[in-house]
């Protein structure tokens, strides 16, 4: 196991250094130039010139790398073009928001999904099954943007229970908190929980069908020690993976929604910063959530070991 | 069941005695973009100007009729031959750290917007040669050449006075803690999410501040906007979208406040730097033949219900300077076609015609092209992102440019920077002496009348030239709850807070 776990680690480092570098290009293929864009309206060449000399926007491309890693290595990222903070303190601003709304996402994605895909498996071709399916079509092909502006109708405008947009953060008010993330995290939530639940039923209908839940239902255990102690346990496995994969998404940003709620989560940073050409921003950014994304895999993987010991070996 | 309601109806009185001795009145502003740096030297952004009204004030400002009235200066005196600025300060003014605002605090902030190296003031202030210290409370400017539009500078950034202590300690950092001489201080920023302001105690016009509150959210899409409006977890927003007018109109919680847009939108033409040489950079008169294809009042019922102003010069026909000889000539296809069959260029004429992405934009673009194709133009549209098209614009990428301008007070700041020859802004590259003089010779003197006179010459050539099409001029559009009284809504868009109180 930790041997496994040393591996892991270590693989890492190329890991991260190739998505340094894929960052850092693929910025630069952008059209567009920072500084003619910082400037805006007020086009001053003298004074865009300044800029570029000090952001180093006119050395080569390597060059602005390497000054750029050398920072990240010693935990300077570099500051914004646009508002001149240091990119780290942004990040520190955005993502403890950002976990927030992808945790509370990730509740209710399961709390929805697992026991839906779970009904529809085991009362298959009845009502049930079709309503759950009904359901996750819904929830998989309505967009995030106009679920959003409904709710904000509804339960803002309309009934005026939820405020429109906006955050409060938890250590001010952990109701306003609430009553400002709940909306936002439904709408993510309500995607995710719509794909949990067509890969609970597949994966459940199989294990359903295999000799080990027959054996079980022969020994004469109830049904619901069946479904929830053998056929669910194994049925689980590949949708934790799943789970932690739309939670690495969910944490780089989920840009519509957080746009619609205005949410100052790592989405709205990101786009800002691209539009911007804020380069240390986005890169600052990318990085962060690249790190976190290989992160929550490992853990996945670890997850799948602790729930099937056979991986163990 | 009675000890269940008692013990609510204590709970709510208790709730209701708490509001009462928390009660702070807050007005909560909704802006369309995340602000910039909110250092007067360094700000670019229009919205950043929205929220420098709150705090830092300038030493004058203009009124509902473009007027220029005094804030932190009393008076300003030109001399005789226009190269020297006496300005008298305001007594009793304190920065928000509690420096005193003095003569040498206004020449320090001025020499600031002049020599720090990303100020994007120095162009706005590039006619000052230096300032000098008449006594404690005046100053003067030393121009080096007489220069007509600076007072106007001074009713924006460039008159900003920030903190001498605070500005030598932060330097380029000032803007993450701004200290100026404004009616709120600066409390804390979350980037992308709140801007906090608060009463500034010791502001010399305190008697006029009435909220104890200022608080900026940045909401980019305008119809959350309004929904964060209706619902009353904001009090006044900004741009909000002319076909949501009628919407605002018919709420009775609801007031819209508009003004016409010191701006225009218009159409750069590459006159100089097209590669391709199109029929358009070629001649004057195919430049003509499809401003005369455009119906200005017909794009304006389509795409805005008609509330915004059709144009065709740098000002809107409401401005002092708008020259009613040269009125907006009527749409005529025959008069183009006949322009183009002079022009002896073959139709239809391709044109590339960059349009920046945007609902608003788009539609304008779609109906000029249908309005167009009707003389012989084929305008190609091709959207591109904002960042993009500032890049490309420079390179004179394109035939047509679909750009705004923001506007500025003095008509100087309309039209210099994008018509005079090799001008920074000026990307089509347009270039006619005779233009260039008339530019000049405004800059010089002071008279109204006199300038009026001088712009009435260059516009004759403007108009013949064509280097820009002007077609229409926005309206500043503002709404706020009907419980917050005493809005003025001022030609430049930007919202005072001084005077504002909740009913």
């Amino acid at each position: 196991m930790l041997n496994f776990l040393g591996k892991r680690i270590l693989q890492l480092i190329p890991t991260l250094f190739f998505v340094s570098i894929l960052i850092f290009s693929l910025q630069h293929l952008l059209p567009g130039d920072p500084a003619l864009v910082m400037a805006g309206e007020e086009r001053d060449p003298a004074v865009i010139e300044q800029i570029r000399q000090q952001y180093r926007l006119d050395r080569p491309i390597p060059v602005q790398y390497f000054y750029w890693v050398k920072g990240v290595l010693s935990g300077d990222f570099g500051e914004s073009l646009r508002v001149k903070a240091p990119v780290l303190s942004l990040i520190g601003q955005k993502l403890p928001v950002t976990m927030q709304l992808a945790a509370m996402a990730i509740v209710i994605a399961f709390l929805i999904g697992i026991p839906a895909g779970i009904i529809s498996a085991v009362k298959k071709g009845t009502v049930w099954d079709y309503g759950a399916n009904l359901f996750a079509l819904w929830g998989i092909s309505t967009p995030n943007f106009w679920l959003g502006i409904m709710l904000i109708f509804l339960f803002s405008i309309e009934l005026g229970w939820l405020p429109a947009s906006g955050f409060v953060p938890l250590s001010e008010d952990w109701r306003a908190n609430l009553a400002s993330t709940i909306m936002p995290a439904f709408v993510l939530g309500n995607a995710i929980a719509a794909i949990l639940m067509r890969h609970t039923r597949s994966a459940m209908l199989q294990v359903l069908e295999s000799d080990y839940v027959r054996t079980a239902r022969a020994k004469g255990l109830s049904e619901r020690s069946v479904i929830l102690k053998h056929a669910m346990r194994n049925a689980l496995t590949p949708i934790i993976t799943l789970g932690a994969l739309e939670l690495g998404t969910l944490l780089s940003g989920a840009v519509l929604t957080e746009q619609i709620f205005s949410i100052p989560g790592f989405g709205k940073l990101i786009v800002d910063a691209v539009f911007n050409r804020d380069y240390a921003v986005v890169q600052g950014v990318v990085l962060v959530t690249a790190t976190i994304y290989i992160a929550l895999n490992l853990i996945a993987d670890i997850a799948y070991i602790l729930v099937n010991p056979r991986l163990r070996a | 069941m009675k000890i269940v309601r008692s013990a609510v109806t204590a709970a709510a009185l208790l709730l209701s005695f708490e509001a009462g001795a928390l009660a702070e009145t807050a007005l909560r502003i909704g802006i369309a973009q995340d602000p910039d740096i909110l250092d007067p030297s360094i700000g670019r952004t229009y919205v950043g100007r929205i929220v420098f009204s709150a705090f830092c004030d300038k030493l004058f400002d203009i009124d509902e009729k473009l007027n220029i009235v005094p804030q932190l200066a009393l008076s300003y005196e030109s001399s005789a031959d226009g190269k020297e600025m006496t300005i008298k300060l305001r007594p009793g003014v304190k920065f928000h750290d509690g420096e005193p605002l003095d003569a040498q605090a206004a020449k320090f902030s001025i020499e600031r917007h002049m020599t720090l190296p990303t100020s994007f003031r120095k162009s706005e202030l590039a006619s000052v040669d230096h300032v000098e210290v008449v006594d404690p409370l005046t100053i003067k400017l030393v121009l080096k050449t007489p220069f007509a539009p600076l007072i106007t500078q001074l009713t924006d950034r460039s008159g900003m006075m920030v903190s001498p202590k605070a500005a030598k300690e932060e330097g380029d950092k000032f803007g993450l803690h701004p200290v100026c001489a404004g009616p709120y201080k600066f409390v804390e920023r979350v980037a992308q999410d709140r801007l906090v302001f608060e009463r500034f105690a010791d502001y010399w016009n305190k008697d006029n501040i009435f909220i104890d509150r200022v608080v900026f959210q940045p909401i980019v899409d305008a119809t959350v906007r309004l929904a964060n409006l209706k619902s009353g977890a904001l009090d006044l927003i900004e741009r909000v979208l002319a076909t949501d007018i009628k919407d605002v109109r018919s709420d009775p919680r609801l007031v819209l406040s508009t003004a016409p847009e010191l701006g225009y939108q218009g159409l750069t033409i590459n006159i100089a730097n097209d590669k391709n040489k199109g029929a358009l950079s070629q001649s004057e008169k195919v430049r003509q033949a499809l401003d005369l294809s455009i119906d200005r009042e017909a794009l304006n019922q389509v795409v805005f219900n008609g509330e915004f102003t059709p144009g065709n010069q740098w000002v809107s026909p409401q401005h002092p300077y708008y020259q009613q000889a040269f009125p907006i000539q009527k749409r005529d296809v025959e008069k183009a076609k006949a322009l183009l069959k002079e022009a002896g260029v073959p139709l239809p004429i391709p044109v590339d015609f960059m349009v920046p992405q945007g609902a608003e934009e788009q539609a304008v673009a779609q109906v000029l092209q249908s309005m167009a194709a009707e003389s012989g133009f084929d305008l190609k549209i091709r959207v591109i992102e904002f960042a993009t098209s500032f890049k490309q614009a420079q390179a004179g990428e394109f035939q047509i440019f679909q750009i705004p301008w923001s506007g500025r007070i003095d008509p100087d700041g309309n039209s210099y920077v994008f018509l005079h020859t090799k001008a920074p802004q000026n990307d089509g590259g347009y270039s006619n002496p005779e233009a260039d003089k008339a530019m000049e010779d405004a800059r010089l003197v002071s008279d109204p009348a006199q300038r009026k006179a001088i712009y009435e010459k260059m516009t004759k050539v403007v108009l013949n030239d064509e280097p820009i099409i002007y077609i229409y001029h926005r309206k500043l559009l503002i709404a706020h709850t009907a419980k917050l009284e005493g809005y003025r809504q001022m030609p430049d868009g930007l919202v005072r807070v001084v005077g504002l109180k909740f009913k």
